[in-house]
């Protein structure tokens, strides 16, 4: 991907919701885009050819039209291939809950866990292991979007407590705090029932690995309601980046903007966080990334996002079934694909702001 | 204050001003108040902490044994058992407190905290590299956690050095480093035995269980004149908040002033660290707690040290009583009392911010 870096808009010519001045800008930012969308493709692909099995891209391709149900093609259709979507989908919606909240806030630190996801979710996994004695994926993942929900609303509610127009500050710290809560309860249940901290540290590292096809349905539909909602926002975003007083000023409203942007992320997280684990790192990584393509609009920020971090988490599934024998977890090749990455673009270039 | 003379009419413009200046005499006495406060409280809850136990003490009981009025058996329980563990709560969260507020100054991030350049996750890294390869005693635990967190905060440092240490660049390099690092803990976690994992999850919450004399005064020798230098230089850091361009105006050398403060507030950290592990959220939540009620403009130190010395003897109390004689690790108490109250904090603002 050696695109070049699209040179800066000359901002003074664009108020936060104006179209791009000319097409030769859409063009611009449309290129690199079409190019990440047949790498992603490519990645995908490679998710599928590669394993403890390694398959012929032709048998890949020949699975996927014409399925002859031998044991190559099953292998691939009913084992690799929901992983792959699985991926994707996670992978996106992290990336997008990510970028959301960024923007949103206005900090460069935040990542989906700020809201509570991860520590509501991980709280709610010890709960349902350590008390009602469920074991395993199946059991638990429901507790995980259930927890995930709850610590985000409740977030939510502590950051507005009578506030009129929400303080992204108030917001981060709001999660900080009690994201630290849950997790400290969650932590000292954990140390007192060792099954549950057993599952609960396989899980916290984030995997593709062993997630049952019957996650994907639900998992689907709330990554297109999280991607519909992320796509009425956009417009507020590059206005919320202005700061409330002068969003408010140009008559978006700011407080809806931001109720909007919360459920999104909550969905896209919470859904993400409890089928893969808690992988926040590539929700912090990815829109810092798609920067660099994007520029400053929101809008194709997104656009960005959605399409970079879901590459990164096949890629990292990919490379976890080859580097070792037996299985290193994606969310552990994915810190160190990403992390070198954002390193080299944090020495390479002046930095982008938030 | 701008907001207040741009609504208010032109008359009340003289008495706005004085009262403005008469708000900024009571400041400082405002901010030695709340010190005191603080740190009067910290000392009665050290003071429970060292009577309560299997041999239970009265406060008062406890303060004529220090003073030299105990038998044998009690100094015995008082001055070698009890009392490390209360000095070393107070020191710790001083120590962390300032760190915690050096960083988010520096930084100008609420987020900023020693993780920022990866301190915590290196040191928990050594220790778990110590406890898992080495079987882990206490010594190499605590060296191990040293090597860890203070090389990992070189790399973070140099890695991101490019002529000048841009705050920002800091963070992005920081996060990365830390990511790779807490992803690698993830692993040694689970591919430990279980039992393995659970002790290191106890030292890495952040634990004052077993904390003596013989550890805690070389801790103790590093963190009173690295806290008494970093309070010194705390006039910097009202400085570099205004900004590297003003701070060079206002005669500040930047980029070494920023360096001296970080190596400071590493040094505060990695002395805690190496004895208790990597105490989460003191560093994180004492300076905001501080902050709102000091209502000071900017990052003060001294308030973040006393609001972290009571905060973490506040929470080793707990840690110690309420699942008696299950003695929680300090860390799990911590993030659960700092959380709380920063989150009544949080609430409370926004209702008298909507009445105003």
């Amino acid at each position: 991907m050696a695109s070049p870096m699209p040179t800066a808009v000359n901002p003074e010519n664009r108020g936060p919701d104006a179209e791009p001045a000319t097409a030769s800008i859409t063009l611009r930012r449309l290129l690199p885009l079409l190019g990440l969308v047949a790498l992603l493709l490519l990645t995908a692909l490679c998710s599928l050819a590669v394993g403890s099995k390694h398959i012929e891209f032709s048998v890949v391709i020949d699975a996927l039209v014409a399925p002859d149900g031998s044991a190559d093609h099953a292998i691939i259709r009913d084992s690799r291939l929901p992983r792959a979507i699985l991926g994707i989908l996670a992978g996106s919606a992290l990336g997008i809950a990510g970028a959301l909240v960024q923007s949103m806030t206005r900090n460069a630190l935040a990542e989906p866990g700020i809201l509570g996801v991860n520590a509501g979710a991980s709280l709610a996994i010890v709960i349902a292991v350590g008390t009602f004695g469920i074991n395993g994926f199946n059991g638990y993942v429901w507790f995980a979007f259930g927890g995930a929900v709850l610590a985000t609303g409740a977030v939510y509610l502590v950051g507005m407590a009578g506030a009129r127009s929400s303080d992204p500050v108030r917001l981060v710290l709001a999660g900080v705090a009690l994201g630290a809560v849950l997790s400290g309860i969650g932590t000292a249940l954990a140390l007192v029932h060792p099954s549950a901290f057993d599952q609960l540290r396989a899980w916290t590292i984030g995997s593709l690995e062993g997630r049952s096809g019957e996650v994907l349905v639900p998992l689907t539909a709330a990554v297109l309601l999280g991607f519909v909602l992320a796509a009425c926002t956009g417009r507020s975003l590059n206005a919320l980046a202005l700061g409330d007083d002068t969003a408010l000023a140009l008559g978006y409203k700011v407080g809806r903007a931001r109720v909007l942007i919360l459920l999104a992320v909550t969905v896209l997280a919470g859904a993400a966080t409890a089928a893969v684990g808690a992988i926040s790192f590539l929700g912090l990584m990815a829109p810092h990334l798609a920067r660099r393509f994007s520029g400053p609009d929101a809008r194709w920020m997104l656009a960005y996002t959605a399409v970079l971090a879901p590459i990164i988490l096949l890629l990292a599934d990919v490379l976890g079934r080859v580097i070792i024998p037996g299985e290193l977890e994606a969310g552990v090749v994915c810190a160190f694909i990403g992390a070198p990455v954002l390193i080299l673009l944090a020495r390479r270039k002046k930095p982008v702001a938030v | 204050m701008s907001n207040t003379k741009r609504t208010s009419k032109p008359l009340s413009l003289t008495p706005a001003t004085t009262a403005g200046k008469k708000a900024g005499v009571s400041h400082l006495g405002r901010e030695t108040a709340l010190c005191l406060v603080l740190l009067a409280l910290a000392a009665l809850i050290a003071l429970l902490v060292i009577g309560s136990g299997d041999y239970p003490m009265g406060p008062v009981k406890v303060m004529q044994v220090i003073f030299g009025g105990g038998e044998g058996l009690e100094s015995t329980i008082v001055f070698q058992w009890r009392a490390p563990r209360a000095v070393a709560a107070l020191a710790f969260g001083a120590a962390l407190g300032v760190a915690g507020a050096v960083f988010q100054s520096l930084t100008r991030n609420p987020l900023g905290s020693p993780d920022i350049i990866g301190f915590s996750t290196g040191a928990y890294t050594g220790a778990l590299l110590a406890l898992t390869l080495v079987g882990g005693s206490f010594l190499a635990t605590s060296m191990g956690a040293l090597a860890g967190g203070l090389a990992t905060a070189l790399a973070v440092y140099f890695l991101a050095w490019r002529r000048g240490s841009h705050g920002f660049r800091l963070i992005l390099v920081g996060i990365g480093v830390s990511a790779m690092l807490a992803a690698l803990n993830q692993w040694l976690v689970l591919r430990a035995e279980i039992e393995v994992a659970m002790a290191a999850a106890v030292w890495g919450a952040g634990t004052l269980n077993g904390v003596g004399w013989p550890v805690l005064i070389p801790a103790l020798l590093a963190i009173v004149p690295v806290l008494g230098l970093t309070l010194a230089g705390g006039r910097h850091l009202g400085m570099l908040e205004l900004g590297d361009d003003t701070a060079t105006a206002l005669g500040v050398r930047v980029e070494p002033a920023r360096l001296v403060l970080i190596v400071l507030a590493v040094l505060l950290t990695s002395a805690a660290t190496a004895v208790a592990g990597p105490i989460a959220f003191v560093a994180l939540v004492a300076p905001q707690l501080a902050k709102r009620l000091n209502r000071a403009a900017g990052m003060r130190l001294a308030p973040a040290a006393c609001m972290g010395a009571l905060l973490l003897v506040a929470s080793d109390l707990v840690a110690q009583r309420v699942f008696a004689p299950v003695q929680l690790p300090v860390g799990v108490v911590t993030v659960s009392i700092g959380g709380i109250y920063l989150i009544w904090l949080l609430a409370r603002e926004g209702r008298s911010r909507t009445q105003v």
